[in-house]
């Protein structure tokens, strides 16, 4: 009886023809993303990669099929950028059963015990494929999911500069431990580098204030007053002031003010600004 | 090692302390036996103690800032600490000891005047008492 490597090296053309027919003919594959050609190309070179891969073993974590799971990684990152969903990818290894399951038939002939034990060596391996392409591309949305989560944090912190001595930071979002974290890191650093006796913190993008937000928005006010420089907290809306004094938070050591507008002019009174309209009497 | 002292500076009515080394328990000790000792002798209205050289922090220094203050204001004498890094305010929030009743300010020269104006407060508190 011959070995499955044996049977895909005999019957390779075969077997690419068939897996080809059995893509082009799924309902899910949607038209123009990807040529014939090209994916004739895809079924060749992986089955190629396979048949040369299991003529050492079949496990398809071991060396021998690196080359196999780059191959799979490298097709898997195409198509997501390609536009094809997971379902679509995961036909793509999962087609290949329909041929190999009909190649290990012919093979066997009335063997049934054989029959089986082939069937299952195949099915065991295309269905390893077809679970390290899902990894893969569980890896490449991971990938995305975290450089977005640190964009959107660098993002998020903008020191803006006001008036001489006068530092704003409109917050926007929900206040976490980790961002937190990183407007104080940014707020200190800006309140040493331009020697701000004020800084003020925006809260109207909070969308709630819940107790943790409340102890994240304390420290940071005392991280300022330890530096030495002056924390102003404003747009607080009418339901953040609600629920700040329903949940029993003392705020009573620093200042609020109900817009920036109204902490800028307190801002500019301590520094001893005082503005006015030319020509009013 | 056991001689090592943190300097006090004196500059008319107001003592300057910079603390550029790292602290440990008997320097801290000494500070503050040497510091009350300067106040009384001289008869000091405000302690100002510069840490700008500090990056590190731990609670004991952090406490002993604290004393210092407590110290110096019953010795009626006003306290600030100026020039800290933002490492070590973070630090110190996050040991949860936020200093209170300690004035900052961010570095010397804003902290000269800062004394000056709480001194001129507290001499008007003072008269209104009186009066």
């Amino acid at each position: 009886m011959a070995s499955l490597s044996d049977l895909i090296s005999k019957n390779q053309n075969a077997l690419i023809e068939a897996w080809t027919r059995e893509l082009l003919g799924n309902p899910t594959k949607s038209p123009g993303r990807i040529t014939d050609a090209e994916l004739r190309r895809q079924t060749h070179s992986l089955l190629q990669l396979i048949a040369s891969a299991l003529e050492s073993n079949d496990d398809v974590a071991s060396p021998a099929w690196q080359p196999t799971r780059e191959f799979l990684e490298e097709t898997s990152r195409s198509r997501v950028l390609q536009g094809f969903d997971w379902a679509e990818i995961a036909t793509f290894i999962f087609s290949l059963k329909k041929p190999l399951f009909a190649v290990v038939r012919d093979a066997c002939g009335r063997d049934s015990n054989e029959l089986a034990d082939r069937t299952w060596q195949a099915s065991r391996l295309v269905d390893e494929l077809g679970l390290h392409t899902v990894r893969t591309l569980q890896k490449v949305r991971d990938a995305v999911i975290n450089r977005q989560q640190t964009e959107l944090l660098e993002l998020s912190t903008p020191v803006v500069k006001l008036w001489e001595g006068v530092l704003a930071l409109p917050l926007i979002g929900t206040l976490d431990s980790a961002r937190t974290q990183v407007v104080m890191e940014s707020l200190l650093k800006a309140i040493v580098d331009t020697n701000s006796e004020t800084a003020i913190l925006d809260i109207t993008g909070v969308p709630t204030v819940d107790t943790l937000v409340a102890q994240h928005l304390m420290r940071t006010v005392t991280a300022i007053r330890l530096m030495g420089a002056d924390c102003i907290i404003s747009g607080v809306r009418p339901q953040i002031a609600q629920t700040i004094v329903h949940l029993g938070i003392d705020l009573t050591d620093i200042s609020t003010k109900a817009t920036l507008a109204d902490a800028l002019s307190l801002a500019l009174k301590r520094g001893g600004f005082v503005v006015t309209r030319r020509g009013a009497s | 090692m056991s001689d090592e002292r943190i300097p006090i500076l004196r500059m008319g009515d107001y003592l300057l302390v910079s603390i550029q080394v790292d602290m440990h328990d008997k320097l801290a000790v000494r500070l503050q036996e040497d510091l009350t000792e300067t106040i009384s002798r001289h008869v000091s209205k405000g302690v100002m103690i510069d840490i700008s050289a500090l990056d590190l922090v731990d609670s004991f220094v952090g406490r002993m800032i604290a004393n210092i203050s407590a110290m110096a204001r019953i010795l009626d004498a006003k306290t600030v600490l100026v020039g800290m890094r933002p490492a070590v305010a973070i630090t110190l929030v996050e040991l949860g000891l936020s200093l209170p009743g300690v004035s900052t300010a961010l570095n010397v020269e804003r902290g000269m005047a800062l004394l000056r104006k709480q001194l001129e407060r507290g001499e008007h508190a003072d008269e209104r008492h009186a009066q």
